[in-house]
């Protein structure tokens, strides 16, 4: 058994130790809003937060995660998808498929608690996340609106 | 607005929970309930009695929409709500979606048409037919009020959902008189709304599918699960055309989680596990020998050389004829050629492929990602040896279609034949990106070879386009075929029609085609054959530009006087790209315009090269798709186009070694990133009068206006795709 702080509840979940933390996320947690896309730490569709820092799951053994340190998760970013990066994405109507999206969404929530306010150009090199529907003006216009603190109804 | 659930999911995994009982004694219920979330909304076993095929309101005034085209992205279902809700004149805030069945589809004689959700047809040849249900609805929605009043229908106004009699002063809601709207006997003469009165349709409304994408609850077909379900990881041979030799099943089975290892076909093998890492682990495990088959020692070159002969092949399929084109060439002042060619492309879907089944010997169903219902159907029935009468297929939410998943099923049949091997029980299969990658149903590789006569004012005189390479049809649709010949070849180049017409009066014009088909397996991918196309014409109509000494916007327009919807998009773009000014230093300019899907798109880039990279800086697109339904999803669909019809030209190619694709990822099949995204900026400019797609056509002029740009900026002419392999430094 592997003792795991998921979203803020201690889990003990039953997997070999090399088994991606990814899967152990989708597969014995259940929490199916973590992607896989590639498997290899290209794509980002795996991003959870370790500690308040963006980590691509599916290239973690889930043996390196020790019982103290913090998993979030999609799930466990906000209970109401009320955290700003949420609220910034639902209201330029960022994602398409979607499918890349949660990951996405990790990735600029980490960038943002880390650079509050981060430049275009910081942005656009620290958000590597693939997109196939091609995403990225909206990614970025959504990132800018949170960190702005903006308006952020749906009209 | 009013969350969407996901109904599908929700009633699915609900209607399958009502049969799960019947699984484990012996599985002789249908295992799920049709709109079972309807019944589970009314907390009651009776389900509200739907208007019409299109259109359900419940007693708290939800209006139930349903789509029978597929949503991957695109915004198709949140479109086709628009024209539904348009005509009904309910609510927007009050509507949520639902996917019926293929398996319903056929019950009621394919009251919801066509699934198929390829060639940005979802909207644009649905529009009609689902704009009638919407108002069908209407009608018998007021009629059941007018009746109840003793008034004329006539007399009633339509508000949001609210209908009045003013004359009495009466009121009442959709949700009060839908059950006996129900009853009555649909109308016959349905007069749609005039476009320019629409309130809903052709406004930039918010998706209907976002908020669950947004925090996670989406359920794509990778993430669902069922009671009892398993898993399955799958290999099948690397070498199209190849088969399984042997595996040795005993060197895994001990290993955890696994159930049971199984051949799929002749060319396949799978291992059932509990999870799907366990399913995986102990696959890659697995001592597998293939039999390469006739086509493994196949390579790159071979192909290439294959297509090589076609250009002068003797024997080619006429798409375009006009005048003579050799007396063009023999009589030039100027002759200018050239050869063109595009790679494999993978779709490369973020979602990989997989589904999820369950099979007996009586019922087989299916949870799949598919473009395509009825094909997918289709696809479950055969592989299941079962009628289709005792099978469906439940929609999901595609992460990704992109083509991929609509025209194939073989995914899906592979995940029926796994299915098989374990009665009774879901099993889910999924491919691994490295999978996906080897048994893709590749963008097809052509080359081209375009020859042109100048006179001696360089005036353009005659063309030759001979297209040698892969017909999609020939693999995917031979029915489609004519006598034998694919017509769709010629995207963007047909003489005329309103559907991929070349806009340019050419006085002497051959376009035809050198049919040449590796094994390597093609398929639609966004934007089909409009994409190498415009890639031959539009770079070529820029070489030819500069042969004559013209600028490259005012040579095309010459040729475009009888062609003014293809002319006023390009001259769009130009304007607003500022054509005309200098570029700031460093910057350089290309254009292109096609027309595919039904619509015409243009496309002007900013490009700088430095050191031999390529930076797109900026681009200005500008769209006549006729109507446009949603103008921020078409821009969505616009800077989408730009990344997909980019990140395929400047770097991705799949190449074949033994017979095999060498990609196996995003390692080696390289993405366009957000440091990468340049600033797009889009024109919507629908004329009126038609109806164009608007997901696939921009990817056309994505490639060619930046190829054009690379031009002006180095001289020199990428003509084989993609860019990466072409040395751009200045010597
Ligand atoms: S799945 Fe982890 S980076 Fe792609
Ligand atoms: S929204 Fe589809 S992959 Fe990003």
């Amino acid at each position: 058994m592997i003792r795991l702080n998921l979203n803020g509840a201690v889990r003990e979940v039953d997997a070999e130790p090399d088994t991606p933390l990814l899967w152990v996320i989708r597969e014995q947690a259940g929490l199916t809003g973590t992607k896989y896309g590639c498997g290899i730490a290209q794509c980002g569709a795996c991003t959870v937060h370790i500690d308040g820092v963006a980590v691509r799951s599916c290239s973690m053994p889930v043996s390196s995660v020790t019982p103290d340190q913090k998993i979030v998760t999609i799930e466990g970013l906000s209970p109401d998808r009320s955290h700003p990066v949420q609220k910034a994405w639902a209201a330029l109507d960022v994602p398409q498929c979607g499918f890349c999206q949660t990951g996405m969404i990790m990735a600029s929530a980490a960038l943002l608690a880390q650079n509050p306010h981060p430049s275009e150009a910081e942005i656009r090199s620290e958000i590597t996340n693939i997109c196939r529907c091609g995403t990225y003006s909206r990614v970025l216009a959504g990132i800018q609106l949170a960190a702005q603190g903006g308006e952020t109804g749906r009209g | 607005m009013t969350a969407q659930t996901h109904p599908l999911a929700a009633s699915s995994r609900r209607g399958f929970l009502a049969g799960a009982a019947a699984i484990a004694g012996g599985f002789s219920l249908g295992f799920r309930i049709p709109f079972a979330e309807e019944a589970a909304a009314q907390g009651a076993a009776s389900l509200p009695p739907e208007v019409n095929a299109w259109v359900v309101i419940r007693p708290d005034e939800t209006v139930v929409i349903r789509i029978a085209r597929s949503e991957m992205g695109q915004g198709t279902l949140t479109g086709l709500a628009q024209l539904v809700a348009e005509e009904l004149g309910c609510d927007w805030n009050k509507v949520v979606t639902e996917y019926p069945t293929p398996g319903q589809n056929v019950a009621r004689g394919r009251v919801w048409g066509d699934f198929g959700t390829g060639g940005s047809r979802g909207i644009r040849e649905s529009h009609e037919y689902v704009r009638k249900g919407g108002a069908a609805a209407r009608m018998m929605l007021v009629e059941a009020a007018a009746k109840d009043w003793g008034v004329p229908a006539a007399e009633c106004r339509v508000e949001r959902g609210t209908i009045t009699h003013a004359a009495t002063g009466r009121t009442t809601t959709y949700g009060a008189v839908a059950g006996e709207a129900a009853k009555i006997t649909p109308p016959k003469d349905i007069v749609l709304k005039d476009p320019k009165d629409w309130t809903i349709a052709g406004k930039p409304l918010k998706r209907l599918d976002t908020l669950e994408k947004v925090d996670g609850s989406q359920i794509y077909g990778i993430d669902l699960t069922l009671p009892g379900m398993l898993n399955a990881a799958v290999k099948d041979c690397p070498v199209t055309g190849g088969t399984v030799k042997s595996f040795d099943a005993k060197a895994v089975e001990g290993m955890p989680g696994v159930k049971k290892v199984v051949q799929v076909g002749d060319s396949g093998v799978a291992v059932i596990a509990d999870t799907f890492w366990r399913a995986k682990t102990a696959l890659d495990a697995l001592p597998i020998v293939w039999d390469d088959g006739p086509n493994g020692k196949v390579s790159s070159a071979d192909i290439a050389a294959m297509l090589a002969e076609g250009l002068d092949a003797k024997e080619a399929y006429i798409g375009n004829k006009g005048g003579d084109v050799e007396g063009a060439l023999k009589g030039a002042a100027k002759v200018v050629e050239a050869t063109y060619g595009v790679p494999f492309q993978n779709h490369a879907t973020m979602e990989p492929m997989n589904a999820t089944v369950v099979w007996t010997p009586e019922r087989c169903e299916a949870w799949a990602p598919t473009q395509n219902g009825e094909a997918a159907l289709a696809a479950v029935a055969e592989a299941a040896g079962l009628s289709a009468t005792k099978c469906d297929v439940h929609k999901i939410h595609l992460g990704g279609g992109f083509g991929r998943r609509g025209a194939t099923h073989d995914w899906l049949r592979q995940a029926v034949t796994i299915a098989k091997e374990m009665p009774g029980t879901p099993v889910k299969m999924i491919w691994t990106r490295e999978e996906d990658m080897l048994h893709g149903r590749y963008h097809p590789v052509t080359q081209c070879r375009m020859r042109a006569s100048l006179d001696d004012k360089g005036n353009l005189t005659g063309l030759h386009m001979r297209i040698s390479g892969q017909s999609i049809l020939a693999s995917v649709a031979p029915n489609r075929m004519v006598d034998g010949k694919d017509p769709v070849v010629f995207q963007g180049l047909n003489p005329s029609g309103p559907e991929a017409a070349i806009g340019y009066a050419i006085p002497n014009i051959l376009v035809d085609h050198a049919m040449r088909n590796p094994h390597i397996l093609p398929g639609f991918w966004r934007g089909v054959n409009m994409n190498p196309n415009a890639i031959y014409l539009e770079c070529f109509m820029d070489e030819l530009a500069h042969a004559a000494g013209q600028d490259p916007l005012a040579f095309r327009l010459k040729l475009m006087g009888n062609h003014p919807k293809h002319r006023a998009v390009l001259q769009a773009a130009a304007d607003k790209a500022g054509w005309d000014t200098k570029p700031a230093a460093g910057i350089h300019r290309g254009l292109a315009q096609m027309m595919g899907f039904g619509s015409y798109v243009a496309a002007v880039a900013e490009v700088s090269v430095d050191d031999g990279k390529v930076k797109v800086h900026r681009i200005v697109a500008a769209t006549d798709c006729g109507h446009a339904l949603n103008p921020q999803q078409i821009e969505a669909q616009i800077g989408g186009s730009f990344v997909y019809g980019l990140s395929a030209a400047l770097y991705q190619e799949c190449t074949v070694k033994d017979g095999r694709i060498e990609q196996t990822n995003f390692d080696t099949y390289p993405v366009m990133r957000l440091d990468e995204m340049p600033v797009v900026e889009s024109i919507i400019m629908p004329s009126g009068g038609f109806w164009g797609g608007v997901g696939e056509p921009t990817i056309a002029v994505a490639a060619p206006a930046v190829l054009n740009a690379i031009f002006a900026a180095t001289g020199k002419r990428v003509r084989q795709m993609p860019v990466k392999n072409t040395d751009l430094r200045q010597a």
